[in-house]
């Protein structure tokens, strides 16, 4: 556990050009718990979506240039499961594959560096109520970046419980929604089956919102929910945490 | 066998209200046994570190232990065979049924005979091959094949087999769909032929240097009688299920049955060595078959995948495998490990699409009774296949803009400009297969980071 300091944000490519919104109350949430937070402008991609496609190279060289755009800070926050395990396990995996022993032990080193967001609430800054109050019964999807890769445990449900005014719904599965990056287009209709069954499974909580850390698997969740006009939303855990009474 | 590719076929799969039906009950139930087999054991973790690490260690010196368990096999009496592919193989076991007159052989275990497509090659020969087990049976006689590696018949329901079974080996009876009563039908079926073909073949779940035996493990029985019973025994065992010593089947005999059926104990182990005069088969004969397995070996990321026991627990616990079933990966192992095996042992080429048949969720990874990590093999084979057979001229073409896009801030700033302006044509194709099922985001008024800059730096 750390005094709150200057953190730097990894906002990643999709949150700052489709939701900003994630972005603004990782922002919000962090400045009320007394960090000084910096978004340093060279960032760009962090390479998850090449290095997942089999395109190594260049998936490894965009995890260069986010480390390198990264190197002076002593603490990055990001508020994505998948860009986190992406950074932390995959890449430094895919370039000692790729013989460069050198980008793995940078990776590595910013490995240390970067949190996830409820990370860092929770194992840094060792809080759980950051204040917020979300008057809603709320889903909690976990992500399988966030469950099977960074295994963030409980941390996200902690910081939820915390939550005034937040009527927590218990989901009964832990399944993959279907997106899986790419795998969401090129095996669409896969990823469609999976959406339904997890929908399905969203819908019988009763909740009007669903929440994860994950923005990509949101999206995909959304979709589906808007589609069907299922009247649930999906809001990101961020979000939730930035808003107040 | 060969697929048009899993996209395709998947989707045909997920049709067939029948087949998700069938597969996801099955899958459900055995998920949960397994769940609760595993859970009761205290020290898992510490076993599949094991298992992981015998394994390992094994495939360091693969061509030491199966010249090792050569010797220990025809010190006690067995024949050993090396086949280097499929053609080898079916060759030598033609060859041995042929020069002991057999017309009829009775097979267990026989998803390496699949892979090498034994029973085509010995009716090529006029030699019928009798599948025993119970569901591989059901498959032989609907000229079906595999969906699973365990339950191989697992796409069809007691309804479906009661009426193929009212149509082959219970003609003219009416049966009911009480599992009990079929199962009965096919036990007066293969007694009769345990007791009359005197010519059996199986497969191996593993096989031990050390002491040169042999081992298989089943529920059913049918593989107790299949090894015990004919006179002559020829087992087909791909080169990568040697174990090196005796002591290494504790942790094995462990893994396996709780990963697989979710049983503490699988009901039947047979294990032999070499023969034992006045008891078991007169003559025993083991093929050990490579068909690709070197080549995998030679991969230093790929090979862990050699490390599977055949347990199928990452198949029950794949999203993508219990919704449209085995056959869809066009392949005699479906499933994850089948989409991380198959383009190794065939090559990339072959099977270009099924590393791409999985969302990456991770669940087969915690599954595994050996911990091959899968979501990363499959990763390292779609760059494989990118590399060495090429990728659709769409995606290779929207990875390269993107790839552009994000090499600098400038371009990158550049390129979110022009995603609100509207989407372009190679934008609109990509979408497609996403907006057939689910709504796009508007695209906001601001970035994030024109946001950051108009909320000031302090």
């Amino acid at each position: 556990m750390t005094a709150p300091g200057r953190v730097a944000l990894l906002v990643t490519c999709f949150n700052d050009t489709l939701f900003p919104g994630v972005g603004k109350a990782t922002v919000a949430v962090l400045e009320r718990l007394g960090c000084a937070v910096d978004f340093p402008r060279e960032q760009t991609c962090c390479g998850q979506m090449h290095g997942n496609s089999g395109a190594r190279d260049e998936g490894l060289a965009l995890a260069a240039r986010t480390a390198r755009v990264f190197a002076s800070e002593p603490a990055v926050v990001c508020p994505s499961a998948s860009c986190v395990g992406w950074l932390r396990d995959a890449a430094p995996r895919l370039a000692r594959e790729a013989g460069e022993e050198g980008l793995a032990a940078d990776l590595d080193e910013l490995g240390g560096r970067v949190f996830e967001l409820t990370e860092f609430l929770c194992d840094r800054l060792g809080v759980e109520d950051v204040g917020a109050f979300f008057p809603h019964r709320v889903a909690y999807h976990a992500t399988c970046h966030s469950l099977r890769g960074l295994r963030l445990g409980d941390r996200p449900l902690r910081l939820l419980r915390a939550v005034q005014g937040l009527d927590l719904a218990e989901v009964e599965d832990e399944d993959c929604c279907g997106f899986g990056g790419t795998f969401a287009v090129k095996n669409a209709d896969v990823s469609t089956a999976m959406l339904g069954d997890k929908m399905a499974v969203l819908r019988a909580t009763g909740a009007e919102v669903c929440t994860a850390v994950d923005t990509s698997c949101l999206m995909h969740i959304g979709g589906g929910l808007g589609r069907a006009r299922a009247g649930m939303r999906t809001v990101h855990l961020a979000e939730i945490l930035a808003a107040e009474r | 066998m060969k697929a048009a590719g899993f996209e395709t076929a998947a989707r045909e799969a997920l049709g067939d209200s029948q087949l998700r039906r069938n597969m996801a009950r099955a899958t459900t139930t055995i998920r949960a046994r397994r769940a609760a087999a595993v859970g009761e054991v205290p020290d898992w973790e510490e076993l599949r570190e094991a298992g992981a690490a015998i394994k390992a260690a094994t495939m360091v010196s693969l061509p030491e232990h199966l010249e090792r368990l050569e010797r220990a096999v025809e010190e006690r009496g067995g024949q050993v065979h090396w086949a280097r592919d499929a053609a080898e193989a079916n060759a030598i076991v033609t060859d041995l049924a042929r020069s002991h007159g057999a017309e009829e052989v009775v097979k267990v275990k026989s998803i390496t005979t699949d892979e090498i497509e034994l029973n085509d090659a010995l009716a090529a020969a006029g030699i019928s091959a009798y599948e025993t087990d119970f569901a591989e049976l059901v498959n032989q006689l609907a000229g079906d094949w595999s969906s699973h590696i365990l339950v191989p018949a697992i796409h069809r329901n007691r309804s479906e087999i009661r009426l193929l079974f009212e149509r082959t080996i219970a003609r003219g009876q009416e049966l009911s769909d009480d599992p009990p009563a079929l199962a009965a039908v096919a036990r007066d079926y293969l007694r009769e032929l345990f007791l009359r073909v005197p010519f059996g073949v199986s497969g191996a779940n593993f096989a031990i240097a050390e002491t040169g035996s042999v081992g298989v493990v089943e529920s059913e029985g049918n593989g107790r009688m299949c090894t015990t019973l004919p006179e002559v025994l020829v087992t087909v065992m791909g080169i990568e299920k040697v174990l090196p010593e005796w002591r290494d089947l504790e942790v094995f005999l462990q893994l396996l049955p709780r990963s697989a059926t979710g049983e503490r104990m699988n009901p039947y182990t047979s294990i032999w060595s070499g023969v034992t005069p006045e008891d078991g088969p007169r003559e025993f004969h083991l093929v050990l078959l490579d068909n690709g397995r070197t080549d995998v070996l030679a991969d230093a990321v790929g090979r862990q995948a050699l490390h599977c026991i055949r347990c199928s627990a990452c198949l029950n616990v794949c999203p993508v495998y219990s919704r449209v079933g085995g056959h869809a990966y066009g392949s005699v192992y479906p499933g994850p490990i089948g989409a991380v095996l198959t383009p190794q042992l065939r090559g990339p080429a072959e099977a270009p699409t099924l590393p791409w048949a999985s969302s990456l969720c991770g669940a087969c990874l915690d599954a595994c009774p050996v911990k091959i990590d899968i979501p990363s093999l499959l990763v390292h084979l779609r760059g494989r296949v990118r590399r060495e057979v090429g990728a659709p001229h769409a995606e290779s073409a929207a990875l390269g803009i993107a790839f552009r896009a994000f090499s600098g801030r400038a371009r990158y700033e550049r390129a979110q400009r022009l995603r609100r302006l509207g989407r372009g044509a190679l934008a609109n194709a990509l979408a497609a297969p996403w907006t057939r099922s689910r709504d796009l985001p508007e695209p906001p008024d601001q970035t994030f980071r024109e946001w950051w800059d108009e909320r000031g730096q302090g």
